[in-house]
């Protein structure tokens, strides 16, 4: 569905966004995690031909971003929410609904039953005629969420959907995303809510101007440096730790009630190995099992130290 | 360009209109102030003249103020283009709005068409009312119609339409710098300026205007809007907005 590649944009002497290759598959749910400024946005911008590139090719539902005659066939094909809502606060969100729906060239029966539907599926059918000006925040988004829907898109670009919700109002909108997923919509979706692209997302992208890693949620978290492993102890002795550390070499061992938790780089060859140091100091091992970092201390490594971290 | 889509832009920003209160009631409120005030004015002269000399100022006196009807058209459509642009600026519409399959031309196009037509319907229908009212205190006195004319319908269908389009080109410049359709509006007031020496000029009689000078002004007006329309269209293009319009 998307294949970008080398995109870069530059807004004079700042890049905002650096030689990003990627491949989202049809179907698939994918999110892009980044800081502020990463150039989330407008990577979204340039996939959907609304700004030009500075270099690099792209190809998003079978049209090619950049060329001109390929512009409007791209833009009926995927629906954009942009970060900040931008709705008619005096007219209804059925008038909101209705002239996008008219400006994506929808033909009026099917924009009425189109609009009915994803009213109804926002649970906003009973209200579609009240000025979306006094909704709430997270009705606004709703109707938001609605408009981008409103012309069958094959593909989404959700940006930053659920900022600025408060916890309730975000959950209404991520149950909407699940939905959509659901359906087996293509999703691009812009967050930095780590547990939101967690739960949502097929895989993540990690953006800091340049694309710093994608894959899986656990791919991530397996394929990370900083996998620790545990090994929870009948008893965890001073003398026990001691000998235990002085067989581990050195690797780093910490000590939590009565357990070890034990840096390793390869689970699979280190693992057997921590547990013949420990019985070889005379512990009794209850349990011993892998710990991998989260999503956020993934992101956050990968943020701060860049790509190597990974 | 497709009229159609520009069209639906068009049709939505004039609902959007109707529910403003001041836009609608200074589309109301000018025209027919122009309408009726000028021709009482114009009576007050004629009577206390008496009928001496009337036969050589008062057409002269007529053609100046049907000038108003330029000034008009130009004053008219910036609180409505000043709107339709920062308005959706400020609720953060115009990229939702460029998402969609339209072409930046189309949504200029609706966006102009949306302040031109109720902008010139307001017009024609204050200066319809005027006409009829000066006819009405004149015909005595002058014992002719001074409308309608040439010079009317010049200063109707050439003059005020371009004087309209003018002002609007220079709203959607003025809406891409400024931060709210008020001072967006105070921008686009200085477009007056060279229509009121015009208005001054003729009222002195150093410019009258004349059928000959009134297509000099338009020819002149016409110069000033293409030359606006490349400008504008330079600022309202999708990735200047999205970037660049703060």
């Amino acid at each position: 569905m998307i294949h970008a590649e080398g995109l870069t944009k530059r807004f004079g002497d700042i890049t905002a966004v650096d030689h990003v290759s990627l491949d989202v598959a049809d179907g698939e749910v994918f999110g892009f995690l980044g800081p502020n400024g990463a150039g989330k946005t407008t990577m979204i911008r340039m996939l959907a031909s609304l700004i030009s590139t500075t270099s690099g090719t792209a190809e998003v539902a079978g049209c090619e971003v950049g060329k001109a005659s390929d512009e409007l066939k791209l833009r009926s094909l995927i629906g954009i929410l942009p970060e900040n809502v931008g709705l008619y606060e005096g007219t209804s969100a059925y008038q909101n609904l209705e002239y996008f729906g008219q400006l994506h060239r929808v033909d009026p029966a099917t924009l009425r039953s189109n609009i009915e539907r994803l009213l109804r599926m926002m649970d906003l059918w009973e209200k579609r005629d009240l000025p979306v000006a006094t909704f709430s925040k997270g009705m606004k988004q709703k109707v938001a969420v609605a408009r981008t829907l409103v012309h069958d898109p094959i593909l989404l670009f959700l940006d930053e959907p659920t900022a600025n919700l408060d916890p309730e109002a975000a959950k209404m909108v991520r149950d909407v995303i699940l939905e959509l997923k659901k359906e087996k919509r293509t999703i691009f979706l812009n967050t930095h809510h780590l547990d939101e692209a967690q739960r949502v997302c097929d895989r993540v992208g990690i953006l800091r101007t340049r694309l710093l890693t994608v894959g899986s949620v656990d791919a991530l978290r397996a394929g990370s440096t900083g996998k620790r492993t545990k090994v929870r102890l009948e008893q965890a002795s001073e003398t026990l730790v001691a000998a235990v550390r002085a067989k581990l070499g050195g690797r780093q061992v910490q000590v939590s009630g009565d357990q070890l938790i034990v840096s390793v780089d390869d689970p699979d060859r280190e693992n057997p190995e921590i547990a013949e140091a420990v019985v070889a100091a005379g512990g009794r091992i209850r349990e011993l099992s892998q710990l991998s970092p989260s999503l956020e201390e993934v992101y956050l490594r990968l943020i701060h130290e860049g790509p190597g971290a990974s | 360009m497709r009229l159609s889509q520009a069209w639906i832009i068009t049709r939505h920003d004039m609902g959007l209109f109707r529910r403003k209160r001041g836009i609608l009631y200074g589309l109301i409120a000018l025209p027919l102030g122009v309408g009726i005030g000028f021709p009482l004015l114009i009576g007050y002269i004629v009577n206390s003249a008496g009928t001496g000399g009337l036969e050589s100022y008062l057409p002269d006196l007529v053609n100046a103020f049907s000038l108003w009807w330029v000034i008009g058209a130009a004053m008219l459509p910036t609180a409505i283009a000043a709107y339709g642009i920062v308005g959706e600026k400020l609720e953060k519409s115009l990229e939702p709005l460029l998402s969609t399959p339209t072409t930046d031309g189309e949504i200029l196009l609706g966006k102009v068409l949306a302040a031109f037509i109720p902008t010139m319907l307001a017009v024609w229908a204050g200066s319809a009312l005027y006409q009829f009212l000066v006819d009405l205190e004149t015909r005595g006195p002058l014992g002719y119609l001074l409308f309608p004319s040439w010079d009317m319908a010049l200063i109707l269908f050439l003059l005020a339409p371009l004087a309209c389009l003018y002002a609007i080109e220079f709203s959607v410049i003025a809406s891409s710098r400024a931060t709210d359709a008020r001072s967006a509006q105070q921008y686009a007031s200085l477009v007056f300026i060279p229509l009121i020496f015009l208005y001054i000029a003729g009222e002195i009689g150093s410019f009258p205007l004349n059928t000959t000078n009134l297509l000099i002004i338009s020819a002149g007006m016409a110069a000033l809007v293409v030359g606006l329309f490349f400008a504008s269209e330079r600022l309202f293009r999708r990735e200047e907005i999205l970037t660049r319009w703060k």
